[in-house]
């Protein structure tokens, strides 16, 4: 009787795949439906940004903030706005930074009902969840186009504060989106998370422990997933966070479930962040006057927010000239993906997609 | 082949059979004999060939209007009024596109993989009764015949994900075997439950029992209904069983490779499937063509294909709410808890048949009694099995914990535990 | 707020416990040598007092004739954050002793350094460019990558309006 040769299944979930979360490739290796082991191939959408940056000036380099992650464009902008006003020692007014966080959190609130959504999606409900969170979706972005003239890439915010005044129809638009927001979140809270196979799926699946995720520097709603207390907005405040009144949401095992989890209460987090920012929005400047081209002093700087992917940190070197020196993104998305193999490896690929999608990675701040 | 009856006139169109068998009753007085078989065989197939490509059309509008309206929009309204040309156009697409043939695959099987697919889709058709005498094919085994034909899917979607020589369809392929496999067994066991009670197995002889009883077999073995649904889902490939064809992990499963014409035929396949199950269900458990009398105003072949389409958008309602579950869990769920259900079903049902024989009791003293017991027993035993094989998933909380401040331990003290 | 400690207390503690790690204190970081780079890490790492087991950012700046790495480490339990930095001092094949063992979360960063700056990081256990594909001619984020002949920069010489 001859013996059977077996080779295990080299599988390539390739760069053009339905839910790769962008151009991102894994090679991975199979046992039947088991997934031995996971490589990563990233670089599909490397576009040399920080390379890019030092040859154009602070103003001109935040652009480039809202094309690293797409999905979370004020959120990128805000970053970069905070480092350079670190390494300069610019003052921001104090309207500007209520408007920082206004925009933050709608834009937090948009990134995690996509995020949820494509969960849904990649678990297979043929987008009727992704479709309800998009409803609320355009109510936001309909507010970033009244505000800056973008929906997507809105290059809002400004070195010393932020490019343009709310409109007025902004404030009964807003706090009309902020009344409704509460009960559609109980909404999708009731019609997803009691779902028996949802959580089939996505409990006990892709678990990170807590010791791995440190070592790891996981940030953001993956690092909370795993039980850990940990937010830059309560860590480190910046602009007016201190002044806020919010919980965070924590999980209790870091399996995906626990990731949806975070991100849902996070939004209900957001919307009273942002109700209180609104009834406390001072009037006055919304920007300081800065050079065109602005030279800071030499040296360093490194600022961190919580953006709704993690922890995202720029950190810039200065050599006194209007261009930075180094511009360097500490990308949320390329860390959490430092433990994928270890969350995946020994699970079928079914569970492999779902974990992918519940990091929810950016491409375009994986490469940058 | 009946011989004609002297009673209804041709233009009665509440049983098409009428003008077919003046037709055929003229040609057995002008021709030879088997001039009447060849003909009324014509006849048949062209009906329903004609029957099938209609309602796949007409359903890839009725798929995608109802699957918005369930997402909150509106689906295809820009091909013509309502969207109602929006299958042509699909059509017309899908023809005019190239078919391509992957090199390194096995060409002869590839190209008979979709041919092979739409063969028991079509054939399954032919022994349903569309009405009092209409049925094709009237076989005393029908639901025996369904069973087998149905079961060669299997092979030909194999056939299809092997041929194809891709990873993604040959993974497609190998969960589409063990999920119909596994799957088949209790749905036969569903439908034996129901043969139990009629006596028969032949198609037209169930509908007749019903409508002789006057109570829908859905009523006296609702188990069996549950059982043949949730197995039937599975049998066709769709959420929350569509595995084999996951868009969102293994690109399009078995059917990755084909484009063109042949991808038509596999969705085509799709929706014909479904029709062909929903028929199944509105045969066998709720009456096909009789609806407590109401066929004698409203032609039963418009009743059947009500029944057929009310059946297909709680298929479509699946499709749209559920996400899909992974294949291991698939497994569990046939072997460990549908066929036990299906054997308790059974055993039920065959108990209960042995003392209404027995006792020689009246049918309308049982039936409603078995109904009741039934559906009592039907909720019981899901509920208490479903608790005993449950996950431990229920007690976990299902929100997330708050913490309103940081735990920062000072400067002095040591640090403890893992964060 | 995440409290920043200083260069000096840094160095006083990293002294105590690796003595003859060469230090230079700044104002906000410590730069300790090469050589050493392992045993200060994991002692940082380690110690109860500055319990830095979190790697926030590790990023590597081309200082034309040398490199540096930045090493920005917090403690999620003390909220303190600690900047350490090493000089790589030989500029055409520059050679660092990787984090790897002691930070999983350096993989990932070291192979991008590796990959946009050159440094290749001994002990690494999976150094493959990151970014771009093996054979990629040089290493983009370095100085000298893409200059002009005679020197020249692109963009404009001084902005208008200024």
């Amino acid at each position: 009787m001859p013996e059977l040769r077996t080779e295990p299944l080299v599988v390539n979930f390739g760069p053009q795949h339905p839910s790769t979360h962008g151009v991102f490739r894994m090679r991975v290796v199979l046992d039947g439906e088991r997934v031995v082991d996971v490589e990563m191939v990233m670089g599909y959408l490397h576009r040399s940004m920080e390379k890019l940056a030092e040859e154009r000036t602070y103003t001109q380099n935040i652009p480039f903030t809202d094309r690293m992650d797409y999905l979370s464009a004020m959120t990128g902008n805000l970053a970069y706005c905070l480092a350079v006003e670190k390494l300069a020692g610019i003052e921001v007014p104090e309207r500007a930074q209520y408007l920082r966080v206004i925009f933050s959190e709608l834009q937090r609130i948009a990134n995690h009902g996509m995020a949820i959504g494509i969960f849904m999606n990649d678990c297979g409900a043929w987008q009727t969840p992704v479709m309800y969170m998009l409803r609320e979706r355009e109510k936001i972005l309909d507010l970033f186009e009244m505000t800056c003239g973008a929906r997507l890439t809105t290059n809002y915010m400004r070195i010393g504060g932020v490019s343009f005044d709310i409109p007025e129809e902004f404030m009964p638009q807003a706090t009309a989106l902020v009344e409704e927001l509460p009960d559609r979140i109980a909404e999708y809270e009731g019609l997803l998370l009691e779902n028996e196979i949802l959580q089939a799926r996505a409990r006990d699946t892709g678990i990170l422990p807590a010791d791995l995720a440190i070592a790891s520097s996981v940030s953001g709603p993956v690092l909370r997933s795993t039980g850990i207390a940990w937010d830059i907005r309560k860590a480190d405040p910046y602009c007016v966070y201190d002044r806020m009144d919010f919980d965070i949401p924590v999980g209790y095992q870091g399996d995906n479930y626990d990731r949806l989890l975070v991100r849902m209460e996070e939004m209900r987090q957001s919307v009273r962040i942002i109700r209180q920012a609104l009834e406390q929005l001072p009037p006055g400047p919304f920007k300081t006057d800065i050079p065109l081209a602005l030279r800071p002093p030499v040296g360093e700087a490194y600022a961190r927010i919580e953006s709704p992917k993690g922890e995202l940190g720029f950190y810039l070197v200065s050599d006194g000239g209007p261009t930075p020196y180094r511009f360097h993104v500490r990308s949320p998305s390329l860390l959490n993906l430092t433990p994928l193999k270890e969350m995946t490896v020994g699970q079928t690929v079914a569970d492999l997609v779902i974990t992918l999608g519940s990091i929810d990675i950016n491409l375009g701040e994986v490469d940058r | 082949m009946t011989l004609p009856g002297p009673l209804a006139p041709w233009y009665d169109f509440r049983d098409l059979s009428n003008a077919v068998e003046r037709l055929l009753s003229w040609l057995n007085d002008i021709g030879p004999d088997w001039l009447v078989y060849v003909v009324s065989a014509l006849i048949g197939g062209t009906a329903i060939f004609l029957f099938v490509a209609a309602t796949a059309v007409a359903n890839i509008w009725v798929e995608r209007r109802v699957v918005a309206r369930i997402q909150v929009r509106r689906g295809p309204n820009r091909a013509g009024p309502w969207g109602l040309l929006q299958p042509i156009a699909d059509m017309t697409k899908l023809m005019q596109k190239e078919a391509l043939l992957p090199r390194a695959g096995d060409p002869v099987v590839f190209l008979l993989a979709p041919i092979l697919a739409f063969g028991p889709a079509l054939l399954v058709w032919g022994v349903f009764p569309f009405g009092e005498g209409m049925t094709f094919v009237d076989l005393n085994v029908g639901v025996l015949y369904i069973i087998a034909v149905t079961s060669v899917t299997t092979i030909v979607l194999f056939m299809a994900g092997w041929s194809s020589n891709n990873k993604y369809s040959l993974l497609g392929a190998m969960r589409v075997i063990a999920m119909l496999l596994s799957y088949e067994i209790p749905l036969v066991l569903a439908l034996l439950g129901v043969v139990l009670f009629a006596g028969t197995m032949s198609l037209s002889g169930i509908v007749a029992w019903q409508q002789d009883m006057r109570i829908w077999l859905f009523l006296v073995q609702p188990l069996a209904f549950a059982i043949y649904f949730i197995c039937a889902t599975a049998e066709i490939n769709r959420t929350p069983t569509d595995i084999a064809e996951a868009e969102s992990e293994i690109v399009a499963g078995y059917h990755t490779e084909y484009s063109g014409i042949q991808f038509g035929l596999f969705y085509a396949v799709e929706l014909v499937n479904a029709m062909a199950v929903a028929s199944i269900a509105a045969t066998l458990f709720f009456g096909g063509w009789w609806l407590f009398g109401l066929d004698r105003w409203i032609p039963g072949w418009i009743i059947f294909i009500g029944k057929i389409y009310f059946i297909y958008f709680l298929l479509i309602w699946l499709r749209g709410t559920l996400p899909r579950l992974r294949i291991d869990q698939l497994m569990a769920f046939a072997w460990k808890f549908l066929l036990p259900l299906a054997l308790v079903n059974l055993m039920l049902g065959a108990l209960e048949v042995l003392l209404w024989l027995e006792y020689d009791l009246s049918a309308g003293l049982v039936l409603p009694l078995f109904s009741v017991v039934n559906l009592s027993l039907t909720v019981l035993l899901i509920v208490g099995w479903m608790r005993l094989m449950a996950f431990r998933f229920q007690q976990l909380p299902s929100r997330a914990r708050l913490v309103h401040d940081i735990p920062v331990v000072a400067p002095g003290a040591p640090a403890g535990g893992a964060a | 707020m995440t409290k920043l400690i200083p260069g000096s207390e840094t160095a006083a503690g990293i002294r105590a416990a690796v003595p003859d790690a060469e230090l230079e204190e700044a104002a906000d970081w410590v730069v300790v040598d090469a050589p050493h780079l392992v045993a200060v890490a994991t002692f940082l790492r380690d110690d109860p007092a500055f319990d830095c087991r979190y790697p926030t950012a590790i990023t590597a700046v081309d200082r034309l004739d040398h490199f540096e790495l930045v090493y920005h480490l917090s403690s999620l339990q003390r909220n303190h954050m600690v900047i350490l930095k090493t000089r790589i001092l030989d500029h055409e094949a520059p050679e660092a002793p990787s984090v790897v063992p002691i930070w999983y979360g350096a993989h990932p960063q070291e192979r991008e350094i590796y990959d946009l700056m050159g440094i290749r990081f001994s002990g690494h256990p999976f150094l493959k460019r990151l970014f771009l594909w093996e054979g990629f001619p040089g290493h983009p984020l370095r100085k000298d990558f893409l200059t002009l002949p005679s020197g020249h920069k692109p963009g404009l010489a001084h902005f208008p309006k200024e």
